[in-house]
């Protein structure tokens, strides 16, 4: 486990509704959280809950309807290049490379720097030879690494995943997981993950948000005292698993 | 869920705390524009002193006047009568011929040329032909209206029947479909959407045609009406006013057109909400 | 049923077989515009033969070439290009960035959108009076109809190229901490490429179409002119036909042009290909009503 610093992000009485129609659809409901510098913390909840929501909220792309969201003490209006949001694959630009993607948030460099950050990002995610594709060439999951590549080339001090890893297939998606923890434990980044899977949030998070259904509210926080990486088959691992299975009121047989 | 879903209705440019623009104000904005733009129109004519253009009071009263000889129900009738005629022809020979250009692709490769060929000429140059055709009657302004929207009916159809994915062909034939039925219960349903959209874009060509053809000496007609206005004694405000009208009909009925497309059983094929 | 395909490579059939199926595909398109040719003229016959009215296929071939050898050819058909450029041009320059803003500024949409969508049906003959009494008898006239004709279907297209971006990829560039103008050009522009690609083709087409509506206003030159003067001097309507001719060729020309553009300006990213093969997706989106004609 990261050795956490000081409150990064801090959500406070965090409601939002939406108007649909004339209907008032409450999506989230009084969400207090605050997550220390470089702590990984996970946002599990079930589809339609409001997680997505909350992440585009803290993100800055959506208005809270009440509470507020700072950051170093500072309120979020608008995004921000210093915390940037990995949208699954679909944010990845089509009219670009995936040197030109890569490159997109660091146009203001000189070119040699550019360029020598872009090779580094490149290999880091694993995609040399496929420096001067189109996305439209690519798999999902190396669409995926293009994202991520992307944001971190702008060196940000927090990363919003928004269920990244959900349209991969299921080895890579184990393989982009030992992938993120490795760049979070080298780049000590401050990470909110949002996802629906259980074992993803077992896997990687410091802290597991567990969310109600709509309206979304914090049910439970559960502290995940285990280093990396983790022995997907210790009594601890299955014990963390079958408490949040059951919080969620699953059985632990199909 | 993701992000394009959250909400849908707000624009891409909002700053993060704007609210986003209210039912209301679709018909409200729109109207207010319309109201401003012929403010200024009436300024403009009264500042310029001109008495050949019309001013907004004029177009109205011009309105009434037509009205109120009786002609205007008549017009308007009649323009559409001749847009029903051609265009109900142009849907009956059409989709058929689309259907049929859209499954054998070399009776396409082959028709394509002709279609290109003619596609970019102009209807006022059919002219000349649909007189020698049928003489200075009704049925050669029909015949212009036909022409002109049949084209883009056949063009889509054969676009919808082509683009069917091969995928949906093929899961019919595994579920045994004989060939009217593939057509019937495959090919049409999938093919549909395009097809709608082919004939809306046919029938605001049909509508924007209907000037060229009330050109032919017909002697009624919204077409009629702005030609005649202009060469018999230049009423400009009668001119501007039947401008108007087909204005506001086109888009009548362009939007009586795209209530279809709402239908359940299409709507999948509409990203456009 | 099976569907019926001009190619199947799956059975090796011999190298003649081959080249007879590639020439016959090279042929196919022709014989389609050889079967009308020979339709007309058998017609024609069955009609009780050609007449001043009834002009023949080679009587048309006969009248391009009268016009070749007197120089009128060439001069009509520069006249009638040069009236397109014009009136094109102005309204690629105004429809299109007037379009991006609209399709930015919902509420500007809003406003306008309605107001566009009742003049755009109005055919530009209707508008002839007017560009007359605004402009005079001329080529500024003209220009002006064909500018007119193109405007409402490029504003549009470009209004709801803009509208159809995908939020998520102006979200992405706000986060890297693009502003209006930078988000314009770095994500905007690039995303609204492609159809505004289609959209600039299918629009040029409306211009060369209305070029017969533009040329009514009393001026003396261009392949409208043509039409409309060789049938009300003298009835030679193998003249109208060739004109007719003239329209469509230059009219395909134009459309082959504008799509090789699109090739090469947006294929790098393979977001036309998609679009290419379905182009009424585009028609649906930009026209939705819009001229876009047969």
């Amino acid at each position: 486990m990261m050795p956490a610093g000081g409150t990064k992000v801090r959500i406070q009485g965090l409601s939002k509704s939406f108007h649909t129609n004339g209907h008032e659809i409450r999506v989230l409901e009084n969400i207090d959280l605050d997550v220390r510098d470089g702590e990984l913390v996970c946002i599990l909840g079930p589809s339609g809950c409001g997680k997505s929501t909350l992440l585009n909220i803290v993100g800055g792309f959506l208005p809270a309807s009440s509470g507020e969201v700072t950051i170093d003490g500072l309120p979020v209006r608008e995004p921000d290049p210093r915390r940037i949001f990995v949208f699954q694959e679909r944010g990845v630009f089509p009219w670009l490379t995936v040197e030109g993607n890569i490159g997109f948030g660091i146009s203001g460099l000189p070119p040699k720097e550019k360029a020598a950050r872009i090779a580094h990002y490149v290999r880091l995610v694993g995609l040399e030879g496929f420096e001067s594709a189109y996305p439209q060439e690519l798999s999902g999951g190396m669409k995926q690494r293009v994202e991520v590549a992307r944001a971190l080339a702008v060196n940000p001090d927090v990363l919003y995943l928004d269920e990244p890893f959900g349209a991969l297939d299921s080895i890579t998606r184990l393989v982009m997981r030992s992938e993120l923890l490795r760049i979070w434990e080298a780049e000590k980044k401050t990470i909110l993950f949002v996802t629906h899977d259980i074992e993803e949030s077992c896997q990687l998070a410091d802290r597991i948000v567990v969310l109600s259904a709509r309206p979304g509210s914090i049910r439970r926080m559960v502290d995940v005292d285990m280093p990396h990486p983790r022995d997907l088959s210790s009594p601890g691992y299955l014990a963390l698993r079958d408490s949040i299975l059951e919080e969620i009121g699953l059985a632990h047989r199909i | 869920m993701n992000a394009t879903r959250l909400d849908p209705a707000r624009p891409a440019d909002a700053p993060p705390l704007e609210k986003k623009p209210r039912a209301l104000e679709a018909i409200l904005l729109p109207a207010v524009t319309a109201g401003f733009l012929v403010a200024v129109w009436h300024a403009a004519v009264v500042l310029s002193r001109t008495d050949i253009f019309p001013s907004p009071l004029a177009v109205a009263r011009g309105l009434g006047e037509l009205a109120s000889k009786g002609v205007l129900g008549t017009y308007v009738r009649d323009s559409l009568v001749r847009v029903g005629a051609g265009y109900s022809l142009a849907l009956v020979l059409g989709i058929p011929a689309g259907i049929a250009l859209g499954w054998y692709s070399g009776a396409a490769r082959a028709i394509n040329p002709v279609i290109q060929l003619l596609r970019p000429i102009s209807p006022l140059a059919w002219i000349p032909v649909a007189i020698v055709l049928f003489g200075v009657t009704n049925s050669a302004a029909i015949f212009l209206i036909f022409l002109a929207s049949f084209f883009p009916i056949v063009v889509a159809t054969m676009n919808g029947v082509r683009n069917v994915p091969s995928m949906f062909l093929n899961a019919g034939r595994n579920f045994g479909l004989s060939a009217p039925a593939l057509f019937s219960r495959v090919i049409f349903p999938a093919a549909l959407p395009r097809v709608l959209t082919g004939l809306r874009v046919a029938l605001g060509v049909a509508w924007l045609v209907v000037v060229a053809a009330e050109m032919i000496a017909v002697n009624s007609g919204l077409g009629y009406l702005v030609i005649d206005s202009r060469n018999a004694g230049k009423r400009y405000d009668l001119v501007i006013a039947a401008m108007l009208l087909i204005g506001l009909i086109g888009l009548a009925l362009n939007l009586l057109v795209g209530q279809i497309e709402r239908l359940r059983a299409v709507r999948w094929g509409f990203n456009v909400p | 049923m099976a569907r019926p395909v001009a190619t199947d490579s799956s059975h090796p059939r011999g190298r003649r077989a081959r080249a007879t199926r590639t020439l016959a595909r090279a042929l196919l398109p022709l014989s389609g515009i050889a079967v009308l040719v020979l339709l007309w003229d058998v017609a024609l016959r069955a009609a009780g033969g050609p007449s001043q009215l009834l002009p023949r296929p080679l009587a048309v071939v006969l009248a391009i070439a009268e016009l070749a050898q007197k120089g009128f050819l060439v001069k009509h058909v520069v006249a009638s290009l040069f009236r397109v450029t014009w009136g094109y041009v102005a309204a690629v320059l105004l429809g299109i960035p007037l379009g991006i803003v609209l399709g930015w500024y919902r509420r500007g949409g809003m406003a306008l959108a309605p107001l566009l969508e009742i003049l755009r049906p109005i055919s530009p003959l209707a508008w002839i009076p007017l560009a007359i009494l605004w402009f005079g008898v001329g080529d500024i006239s003209a220009v002006f109809i064909i500018f007119l004709a193109s405007l409402f279907p490029l504003t549009l297209t470009a209004m709801n190229a803009v509208r159809g971006v995908e939020l998520v990829h102006v979200n992405a560039g706000r986060n890297f901490g693009l502003r209006a103008p930078e988000l314009l050009r770095r994500v905007i522009y690039p995303a609204i490429l492609p159809q505004l690609l289609v959209g600039l083709r299918l629009s040029l087409g409306i211009a060369w179409l209305v070029v017969v509506a533009a040329e009514m206003i009393a001026v003396s030159s261009g392949l409208g002119f043509l039409i409309i003067d060789a049938r009300n001097a003298g009835n030679r309507y193998d003249l109208v036909v060739a004109g007719m001719v003239l329209i469509g060729v230059i009219g395909i020309a134009l459309d082959a042009m504008m799509r090789s553009l699109e090739r090469s300006k947006a294929l790098a990213w393979g977001y036309t290909a998609a679009f290419e093969a379905d182009e009424s997706r585009i028609d649906r989106k930009a026209a939705a009503g819009a001229a876009v004609v047969p």
